[in-house]
C-alpha cells in the first residue's frame, strides 16, 4: 500500500465543484481523500504543490502516435512520454494506424505496446468500417470487447449516407460512441487551406467551411434517425457551432470538441507556404475562431483535444500543398488553454473541465475527476512558469508546430497516472 | 510571403518569386532596365556580356514552349551558359526528390534556377532551401504566381499607354486557376492603375476575390465599359470536365472576346493574352490578329523583361 500526499496545492476539480487550497491523499493508486487526511494515512511520498494547481489528469480525445506502422515519425515511447510531460494521463488513438484498428489483434497490440512504454494510458478507437474504406462495417462489438472505446472512420470518407446510417445503427445497438470529424471530401476537393483571402491570394487549393457544415448537418440528421451517440471531433467553423447549438437545444445526444490550435490561429496567422501551418481542418477566419471560443465558453463545444499529429521532417519538407497536414500539439495543450484564460475567453475551471470532466463524460469513463475511489490520474502544474518551445524542452518526436520558438506561460510539474508518477519536471523532481 | 526571402539586406532583388511585397520603385526599375535591352535583338551582335561565365538552369516541371524559350534566349543574350531541363511532373516531383534535384544541380555550381512547377509555392520552397549563392526565378508555380509574365504585361502596357495612373484594366476568364491573373492584379495595383476589374462566371472566380483589390463583373458586355486594357486568360479544356463550365461554345457566347464586344471598351483599348490562345474559345481570331491586339508584342517583350530580371538578380547577388 503506497501512500502519496500532494500538499498545499490549489485543487481544481470541476466535476466535484472543488476549487480550494488543500491536499490530495492517494492510497494504492486511487484517490483516498481530498482535503481531509484519511485515518491511518502515512505518506510514503510527499509532493509539495505550493503555488501550483492540482487537477485531474487530462484526457485527450484525438491523437495519432504513428505506431504501429510509422515509427519513423514517432513511437509510443516518445509520444506517451510527451503526453506525460503535458499532463495527459489518457489519450485516444485514432484508428488510422498501419494496419488499421479494425481487428482485435491490432487493438490488443496497441494496448500491450502502450503499457510497455509505461507512461500515459492509450485507449484505441476502432475503425467504423473495414480498413477504413467506408464500405463494410468493422466488427465493432469484438473491437469494443478488445478495449476500443469508440468507433470512427478517422479522416477517411464513408462511401455514402446509407453506409453511414447502417454503421450508426449498428454502433447504437452496442451502445458505441461514434467519433466523427465532419468533412465532405468532394467539397473539400483536396484542398489544403481555408477558402478565403489566403487561398485566393496564394492560389492554394481551398476547403470551404461548407465541407464541414454539410457533413455535420447530415450526421445530425442520422443521429436522430438512428439514435446513435455522436461526438464531433475538431470542429473548425462558426456555422458548425451554430448548427450544433441548435441540435443540442433540440435534444440530440451529441457532443463536440475543438483542437486547441483552432482557438488561437486563423488564416491570417499563416506564414505563407510555411508547412508548419498545414493542418486539417484548416485554420479558418477570425470570425470562425471567435465563434469556436464562444462555443467552448458556453458549452456548445464540450471539450478540447490536442489533435496531436507528430510528423517527421520529410513529411513537412516540400511545397505547401504537397506536405502532410498535422501539428505536434500535446506539449502546447496546457499553455494554450491557459492563454485562453488569460484572454478571458474562458474561466480556468471551464478550461480544466474541457480537458478532464467533459471528455470523461463523453467516453463514459470513471476518470477525469478527483472522486473518491477513482484512479489517481492527476496533473500538477505551475500556471506562472515561463518556458520556450525549443529542442531542450520538447519531448515529442515530431517538431512540426507553428509555435516553435514561442514563449509560453504554464508548465506541468508532475503527472500521476493511477498513482504512479509518470512525469516530474527535471529541476523540481523531489 | 516574407518579402525578405526575395530581397537581400539592401532591399535589392535576390530571387524573383512573386510581385507581392515588391514596391512600385522596384517594378519601375525592372521596366526601365528592360527598356534599355529593347532593340538589342536588332543589332548585328545580339549578345551583351553581363552574365558571362554564369550557369543558368531552366528547370521545367511543367511543359511550356514560350516561357522556356524566352528565358533561354534572354540568358544567351546576356552571355550566360544555359541548360534547359524538362522534368515530367510525376510522383517523383514531390518534396524530397525536388530538393534532391536542386541539391544535385547545385553541386554542379549552378548560379541560377529558373523554375516552373505545377504546385503553388514550389519556387518559394526551392528558394528557401537553395544554397545562398543561388538565385531562383519563378517561371510559374501552380496557381500562385507568374511574376515575369506580369512584368512583361506591365512593360507592354507602359509601351502602349505611357502611364498607369488613369488606366482601367479588365482581366477576363479563368481567374481562379490563373497564376498570371494573380501576378497581374498585384502588379497593376502596385503600379497604381485606376481600376482592375475581373470578369468571369462565379465558378472561375476565387472566394473573396475583392480582397485582392479588384471590382467584379459576371457580364463581359457590361464589364468592358470604359476599359483601356483587356487581359484575356486561357481557358483550359479540363475546366469543362470538372463541372466548372458547361461547354466551350457557351463560354465563348458569354465571355469570348469578339469584335462587337471589343467596341464596348474604349476605342483605343489594347487586347492582351499570355498565350497560348484558344481561338474561338476565349477570343475570336479577328480580335487576336486584329489591330488592337498586342499579343505578339508581349512575346517579344518577354525576352527584354527576362534579361532585365536575370541581370538584376545576378548583380545583386554579386553585391555589384
Amino acid at each position: 500500500m503506497e501512500h502519496i500526499l500532494i500538499k498545499d496545492g490549489r485543487i481544481i476539480d470541476p466535476a466535484n465543484k472543488i476549487d480550494h487550497i488543500g491536499s490530495v491523499y492517494i492510497v494504492d493508486g486511487k484517490i483516498a481523500s481530498v482535503t481531509n487526511e484519511p485515518a491511518g494515512f502515512r505518506a510514503d511520498k510527499v509532493i509539495d504543490a505550493k503555488n501550483q494547481i492540482v487537477c485531474p489528469g487530462f484526457i485527450d480525445l484525438s491523437t495519432r502516435l504513428r505506431e504501429p506502422g510509422q515509427s519513423r515519425k514517432a513511437t509510443f515511447a516518445s509520444e506517451t512520454a510527451a503526453a506525460a510531460a503535458s499532463g495527459v494521463t489518457t489519450m485516444c488513438l485514432q484508428p488510422d494506424t498501419v494496419p488499421v484498428i479494425d481487428a482485435p489483434a491490432v487493438a490488443e497490440l496497441i494496448k500491450d505496446l502502450a503499457e510497455k512504454s509505461g507512461y500515459t494510458q492509450i485507449l484505441p478507437i476502432a475503425a467504423l468500417t473495414q480498413k477504413l474504406e467506408g464500405a463494410e462495417l468493422s466488427a465493432m462489438l469484438t473491437l469494443k470487447q478488445a478495449g476500443c472505446v469508440a468507433v470512427s472512420n478517422a479522416n477517411q470518407p464513408i462511401r455514402n449516407l446509407l453506409v453511414l446510417r447502417r454503421a450508426m445503427e449498428y454502433a447504437a445497438s452496442h451502445d458505441l460512441l461514434l467519433i466523427h470529424r465532419p468533412n465532405d471530401v468532394w467539397l473539400a476537393n483536396n484542398g489544403c487551406v481555408h477558402e478565403g483571402k489566403l487561398s485566393t491570394r496564394y492560389g492554394l487549393p481551398s476547403i470551404p467551411d461548407a465541407a464541414e457544415t454539410i457533413a455535420l448537418a447530415q450526421c445530425l440528421e442520422l443521429a436522430e434517425l438512428t439514435g446513435c451517440r455522436v461526438h464531433f471531433g475538431q470542429l473548425s467553423s462558426r456555422r458548425s457551432v451554430i448548427r450544433l447549438h441548435q441540435a443540442k437545444k433540440y435534444g440530440l445526444a451529441v457532443s463536440a470538441d475543438v483542437a486547441i490550435h483552432q482557438l488561437h490561429l486563423t488564416e491570417d496567422d499563416i506564414v505563407p507556404f510555411d508547412s508548419a501551418y498545414h493542418v486539417q481542418p484548416p485554420f479558418r477566419s477570425i470570425r470562425d475562431k471567435e465563434s469556436l471560443k464562444e462555443g467552448l465558453a458556453n458549452g456548445t463545444i464540450n471539450s478540447i483535444c490536442s489533435d496531436h499529429q507528430p510528423l517527421d521532417l520529410d513529411a513537412k519538407l516540400g511545397a505547401f500543398p504537397e506536405t502532410e497536414p498535422g501539428i505536434s500539439s500535446l506539449e502546447t495543450l496546457l499553455p494554450l488553454m491557459l492563454k485562453l484564460v488569460d484572454q478571458h475567453a474562458i474561466t480556468l475551471e471551464r478550461g480544466i473541465a474541457a480537458l478532464t470532466q467533459k471528455p470523461a463524460q463523453i467516453l463514459q469513463l470513471d476518470s477525469g475527476a478527483l472522486t473518491l475511489g477513482f484512479a489517481a490520474d492527476i496533473c500538477i502544474f505551475d500556471p506562472e512558469l515561463d518556458w520556450q518551445v525549443n529542442s531542450g524542452n520538447w519531448k515529442s518526436q515530431g517538431v512540426n508546430t507553428p509555435f516553435w520558438g514561442e514563449m509560453f506561460n504554464g508548465k506541468v510539474a508532475h503527472t500521476l497516472q493511477a498513482g504512479r508518477i509518470i512525469y516530474s519536471q527535471p529541476d523540481i523532481a523531489n | 510571403m516574407p518579402t525578405n526571402l526575395q530581397l537581400n539586406s539592401e532591399g535589392k532583388l535576390k530571387h524573383f518569386l512573386t510581385i507581392e511585397g515588391l514596391d512600385k520603385q522596384l517594378l519601375l526599375e525592372i521596366l526601365d532596365l528592360a527598356d534599355s535591352f529593347v532593340g538589342s535583338e536588332d543589332r548585328r551582335i545580339k549578345k551583351i556580356p553581363l552574365l558571362r561565365g554564369k550557369s543558368i538552369v531552366n528547370l521545367f516541371f511543367e511543359n511550356s514552349t514560350r516561357t522556356r524559350t524566352t528565358f533561354e534566349l534572354a540568358a544567351r543574350r546576356l552571355s550566360a551558359d544555359v541548360l534547359s531541363m524538362s522534368i515530367a511532373t510525376s510522383s517523383t516531383s514531390k518534396g524530397e526528390s525536388l530538393l534532391d534535384t536542386i541539391r544535385n544541380l547545385e553541386a554542379m555550381y549552378v548560379d541560377m534556377f529558373v523554375v516552373r512547377h505545377g504546385i503553388s509555392g514550389a519556387a518559394h520552397f526551392i528558394a528557401q532551401h537553395a544554397a545562398s549563392h543561388v538565385s531562383v526565378i519563378n517561371a510559374g508555380d501552380g496557381q500562385h504566381a507568374h511574376p515575369t509574365q506580369a512584368m512583361l504585361d506591365m512593360f507592354t502596357i507602359r509601351q502602349m499607354k505611357g502611364d498607369f495612373a488613369n488606366l482601367k484594366v479588365a482581366v477576363v476568364g479563368d481567374i481562379l486557376h490563373s497564376r498570371v491573373a494573380r501576378s497581374d492584379i498585384q502588379a497593376l495595383n502596385t503600379l497604381g492603375v485606376a481600376e482592375v476589374r475581373v470578369i468571369a462566371p462565379k465558378t472561375l472566380l476565387p472566394a473573396q476575390v475583392e480582397t485582392m483589390g479588384v471590382t467584379v463583373s459576371h457580364d463581359l458586355a457590361d464589364g468592358l465599359k470604359d476599359i483601356d486594357v483587356i487581359i484575356m486568360l486561357r481557358l483550359q479544356k479540363e475546366r469543362m470536365s470538372a463541372a466548372l463550365l458547361p461547354s466551350e461554345s457557351e463560354y465563348f457566347k458569354c465571355f469570348g472576346l469578339t469584335e462587337a464586344r471589343l467596341k464596348i471598351a474604349k476605342p483605343d483599348a489594347i487586347v492582351m493574352h499570355p498565350g497560348p490562345i484558344n481561338r474561338g474559345v476565349e477570343i475570336d481570331s479577328n480580335v487576336a490578329d486584329g489591330p488592337q491586339s498586342v499579343i505578339l508584342k508581349q512575346v517579344s517583350n518577354g525576352i527584354a523583361i527576362r534579361m532585365a530580371i536575370m541581370a538584376m538578380v545576378m548583380q545583386k547577388q554579386e553585391g555589384v
